[in-house]
């Protein structure tokens, strides 16, 4: 398989992601990968997979590396596994790897489909992933005949689709 | 303020015994699990940014539902005020600071909105746990509520929120939708027809969990459990909401079945039973706190078979609540020692059911 990147070299590096349920796998060559930031088992201090995933659609915060500890609160896995919590957002990035089979184990899966958060300042690509989540709710409060839940999902849509 | 005139039924109106099923079911809770960008959760946290998310969050409130409310900051209460609002279940062990003894963190506060039965816990183990709390079986509307609450928050504060992993929040336990909705049901005929263990069994397999009265790690007392979703990422909230309600419906068939298999087998039994409860409380000087939760479910169940007549379900959640030793000590304005609390408890009891009046009893035996 040659790499989505250069195209010339044979992909040795292969990168999975899930956006709005649609999963996508990327397969980069080991320079381009290097180019990324991506090395594997290395411990990268600073960071180029962040304009990689910004690119291909969703960013992560700065700032992140791959094993711990976490460069944004300091706390190290070995932590987390004695107390179970975790430090502060990034730790969700820093600690991916094994947070994802524990999250399979705890909830049977690792894509979020309920509320689309729609921050307060929100980006266009951040409002349209709200309406997509605001018209499955929409769907699912029809289906329910629950229409005065439906015309408050509707009066939510149409406030937002006027803002864009 | 607080500690005087407004606290005699602060934040009880979940008491009132008003919504669907309120014999079996004494309260639905939902709560979301909400934390701010820019700050490390709350094992992690420095003191002052407790402090500035506290106010941050006060300050974004009055532009909710919460806006006229109470606003506390716990570290600032005295130690009997935190176990009063512990007792009422409006804050955890964790935020009142272990059982209310020791002092709680800086910045732990607690907002309830004018209408008693919308809130948040502020700094708990995420920065918000907001959450409605209504009497009866009322999943839906809890749940509506508790989201409006998000929504005009979520405007104004940034969320921690990740587009694959949803709300971030710090216990993997609760990611994905930071929703834990729960219901706080009797269930005596499952108990005394020794079937609770095959329901309580078949819950457990269905991606439900089930607790004490206190919530996680407490004990099961007066035949009351809380019964609520396990999982809380790979599901919309609607779902896991219907999900629950469909069980706890089932779960609630259970229970009126065996009841009428009690009736129609050992009627002489339970009448003897809920009587013999209800001569207890009406007329015993010393009372432990299981000991009345055991009694109050005798009753309770009495009430709910129409054995005992003109006693209301909101008497007995009312003795649920004031019955405990934060509210006894409270009432006689000093701290009580375990034995004078049982007595104080008896008297409450008592008083409380004799301004009830006659209480008739049309039994299947009688």
């Amino acid at each position: 398989m040659l790499c989505d990147h250069c195209g010339q070299n044979e992909a040795i590096i292969h990168l999975t992601q899930i956006v709005d349920n649609q999963m996508s796998t990327f397969h980069l060559c080991e320079s381009c990968a290097a180019e990324k930031g991506l090395q594997p088992g290395a411990d990268t201090g600073n960071f180029p997979l962040s304009d990689f995933l910004a690119q291909v659609g969703k960013g992560v915060p700065e700032g992140i590396s791959a094993g711990g500890p976490c460069a944004f609160c300091g706390l190290t896995l070995e932590e987390f596994r004695k107390s179970g919590r975790l430090g502060c957002s990034h730790c969700y990035v820093t600690f991916e790897t094994n947070l994802k089979t524990l999250l399979r184990r705890l909830h049977g899966g690792t894509q979020h489909v309920g509320k689309v958060y729609l921050p307060p300042d929100p980006t266009r690509a951040e409002a349209q992933e709200r309406l997509a989540g605001l018209r499955r709710k929409l769907d699912r409060a029809v289906e329910n005949e629950d229409f005065e839940r439906a015309a408050q999902i509707r009066d939510l849509i149409r406030t937002l689709e006027g803002a864009l | 303020m607080f500690e005087h005139a407004s606290l005699s039924d602060f934040g009880l109106a979940w008491l009132e015994a008003s919504g669907p099923y309120a014999d079996i079911v004494l309260s639905t809770r939902v709560r979301l699990a909400r934390n701010l960008q820019r700050h490390a959760f709350s094992a992690r946290i420095r003191e002052p940014e407790r402090e500035q998310i506290f106010s941050e969050v006060r300050r974004a409130s009055d532009l909710t539902e919460l806006k006229g409310g109470i606003s506390l900051d716990l570290a600032g209460l005295s130690q009997l005020s935190r176990r009063i609002l512990l007792e009422r279940h409006l804050i955890s062990r964790e935020l009142a600071g272990e059982d209310g003894e020791s002092a709680p963190t800086r910045g732990a506060g607690l907002l309830v909105g004018p209408r008693d039965t919308l809130g948040a816990m502020i700094n708990e183990e995420d920065h918000l746990r907001l959450q409605a709390l209504l009497s009866g079986l009322r999943l839906r509307d809890a749940f509506q509520r508790v989201d409006r609450l998000d929504e005009e928050l979520g405007t104004q504060l940034p969320f921690a929120y990740h587009h694959e992993y949803g709300y971030l929040t710090s216990c993997p336990t609760n990611v994905g939708t930071g929703l834990r909705a729960s219901i706080l049901i009797h269930l005596p005929g499952l108990v005394l027809t020794k079937e609770i263990g095959k329901v309580l069994h078949g819950i457990s397999q269905v991606g439900l969990t089930f607790r004490g009265l206190y919530g996680e790690g407490s004990e099961v007392v007066g035949n009351f459990f809380q019964i609520s979703n396990q999982t809380t990422l790979g599901k919309s909230e609607e779902d896991l909401i219907d999900h629950l309600e469909k069980i706890v419906a089932q779960v609630i068939r259970h229970e009126l079945d065996a009841r009428k298999v009690l009736l129609r087998d050992a009627p002489a039994v339970i009448e003897d039973k809920i009587w013999r409860a209800y001569g207890l409380l009406r007329y015993a000087r010393s009372l432990s706190f299981d000991e009345v939760m055991n009694l109050l479910s005798g009753v309770r169940l009495g009430v709910s078979l129409n054995l005992l007549s003109g006693l209301r379900v909101y008497t007995l959640n009312k003795i649920m609540i004031y019955a405990q030793n934060a509210h006894l000590e409270q009432a006689a304005v000093r701290r009580l020692t375990d034995a004078e609390c049982d007595v104080h408890r008896a008297a409450y009891v008592r008083r409380t059911l004799a301004t009830e009046g006659e209480v008739a009893g049309e039994g299947p035996v009688s």
